[in-house]
């Protein structure tokens, strides 16, 4: 029996490539959104948070501080949540490896854990930006909108490469301790809830040496909180973070193949 | 114009092999996962794997569905290696999962898997086929063990592939719901896939599958339909205290293995009436008699025995 094989337009081929990987996004979104010990943290405690310190301040450059510092809040917990713990699950309970048998996307896969978490991210902006403009009295002009979105976007590559690498190296039933372990230090010390120079010497000395740093530079300069000429340099840095915990997780993963 | 065929369809003639092993050999680690081990497997034919645990039945399916490279041998599907993406498009695969993600419903499961193959069938005909009509909208964290169990049946055929493998598909599943996964793998095989079944039931085989792989010990123990595997293994057990000496008992008629712990002997035979007619003149002291069916490692140690 030979099949009636009709060879497909290059653009509906090209249309059939990439269904499948946008529905992989869409549907981890919507797993995301349904699972409320997620979307409830990583939604939550930003606005939270918001509410409660930005608000105190209305009118004032703090108001207008944390929108940057918790939307980088936002995006780390995200992504190390929604990629590293995802992933950390779906290898112990042998999910992975039924997808990885499939023949779905191998990169559809990932670029749907770190899409997903950047759409979270970008949701916890857009309404901190709102409730900045409502009861925090500030302004927030369309542009440094925009380039608060863009940096939260690619952002979300660095923090998605370490989830990854957590994921693969980190037993699901730690995942979400030691994810918290990591994760609310580095916030902290990035200036994420306090302003870097009012905290100690020490930390101040450390926190160029952490990825959470140079993202919140960046999202701060959009303010005016930090200069912009430092740019270039922590994109650069955030770019090797990248390559690094890819570069390891594909180590780690190559071993556990062979 | 020349028309050359898509590289996403790949057709293979009725007589060739729809994936095949080819003294494959495997470590994991430090053990022997499987030894110079050869199967093919055919359009129409359910093929079971059958052996203890950790004979390496897992190890042989997750090399053809390209989870894993031989270390030596060669493994193809469609005439290719499992692990390119082209031939992964004519495989489904059911393996042992825990769980898929709670928080998705039957249908989109379903759906997400029909996306990733060139030619799928249709979701409303897998829902029925697999009896997950009436619970489509339901999200995996409610399903039972037996609905969990047919949406990953439903995973591994969504996509119409030439090979289908499934890895111990009735694990945990009670006999009403054994019966229908065993329905809807024979029509499988009725409808021309080349089935690869993993199980340690040597009744989920024999009902099952036209030809039967024992597996012991990453080795092939012996291949056949499913009545000769039977004839071979349907050994019978006899445990009793005995003074016989070791050369007597194996020398009775139709014995095929003995185990002996001091006085306590286990002897395999296929006739134990035989045994029993002149093993008892024997010794008039012999004591503790127990005759039942052997088990199914029994019966692959008096095959390896046999051997």
């Amino acid at each position: 029996m030979t099949e009636a094989v009709v060879p497909l337009a290059p653009r509906a081929r090209a249309a059939r490539r990439l269904r499948p990987v946008l529905m992989e996004i869409g549907y981890e979104f919507l797993r995301l959104a349904r699972t409320r010990a997620y979307s409830l943290s990583v939604i939550g405690f930003p606005l939270m948070f918001y509410l409660l310190f930005g608000t105190g301040h209305r009118h004032g450059p703090i108001a207008q501080y944390l929108i940057a510092s918790y939307s980088c809040l936002a995006l780390g917990s995200a992504c190390l949540f929604g990629v590293g713990l995802s992933i950390s699950f779906e290898r112990a309970q042998g999910w992975l490896e039924l997808k990885w048998a499939s023949p779905m996307p191998r990169l559809a896969y990932l670029l749907a854990k770190m899409l997903s978490s950047a759409a979270f991210a970008l949701i916890v902006m857009a309404v901190l930006i709102w409730l900045g403009i409502t009861v925090g009295g500030v302004t927030v002009s369309l542009d440094q909108a925009a380039r608060l979105a863009v940096i939260m976007l690619l952002g979300s590559i660095p923090f998605t490469a370490l989830g990854l690498l957590i994921g693969l190296l980190v037993p699901a039933n730690a995942g979400a301790g030691l994810i918290n372990l990591i994760y609310l230090p580095l916030s902290f010390a990035s200036g994420f809830f306090i302003p870097l120079r009012m905290l100690p010497h020490w930390v101040q000395r450390v926190a160029p040496a952490l990825p959470t740093y140079h993202l919140a530079q960046l999202a701060l300069a959009v303010f005016g909180f930090a200069p912009r000429s430092g740019a270039l340099l922590h994109w650069l840095v955030l770019a090797g973070f990248s390559l690094l915990m890819f570069g390891a997780a594909w180590i780690t993963f190559a071993r556990r193949e062979a | 114009m020349s028309v050359t065929p898509p590289a996403d369809v790949l057709t293979v003639a009725p007589e060739e092999p729809v994936a095949a092993l080819q003294e494959v050999s495997k470590r994991l680690g430090k053990t022997a996962a499987l030894t110079r081990f050869s199967l093919q497997l055919r359009g129409g034919e359910v093929t079971a794997l059958l052996g203890p645990n950790g004979a390496g039945k897992t190890t042989a399916v997750r090399l053809l569905i390209g989870l894993l490279a031989p270390d030596q041998g060669r493994v193809e599907v469609l005439g290719r290696d499992p692990r390119n993406s082209t031939a992964r498009m004519a495989i489904g695969a059911m393996l042992q999962v825990a769980r898929a993600p709670d928080m998705l419903t039957v249908r989109e499961h379903i759906e997400l898997f029909r996306s990733y193959y060139p030619r799928p069938l249709e979701t409303t005909a897998i829902l029925d086929r697999t009896g997950l009509l009436p619970i489509m909208h339901r999200r995996f964290g409610t399903l039972s063990g037996g609905q969990k169990q047919r949406l990953l049946f439903a995973l591994a055929i969504c996509g119409d592939p030439r090979l289908v493998c499934l890895d111990e598909p009735t694990v945990g599943l009670d006999i009403q719901a054994r019966r229908q996964v065993w329905a809807h793998i024979r029509a499988l095989a009725a409808a021309g896939k080349a089935v690869l079944l993993t199980t340690h039931y040597l009744e989920e085989a024999d009902a099952l599958a036209h030809r039967i792989a024992l597996i012991e010990r990453g080795r092939l123990v012996r291949l056949g339909t499913p009545t000769e595997i039977k004839r071979a293994v349907a050994a019978r057990r006899i445990r009793c205290r005995t003074q016989v000496s070791d050369a007597v008992l194996r020398g009775l008629p139709t014995v095929t293995s003995l185990e002996r712990h001091g006085e306590d002997a286990v002897i395999f035979a296929h006739d134990p009436q035989a045994v029993l007619r002149q093993l008892l003149p024997l010794d008039a002291a012999l004591s503790d008699l127990e005759v039942g069916a052997a088990s199914l490692e029994d019966a692959f140690l008096t095959l390896i025995h046999a051997d």
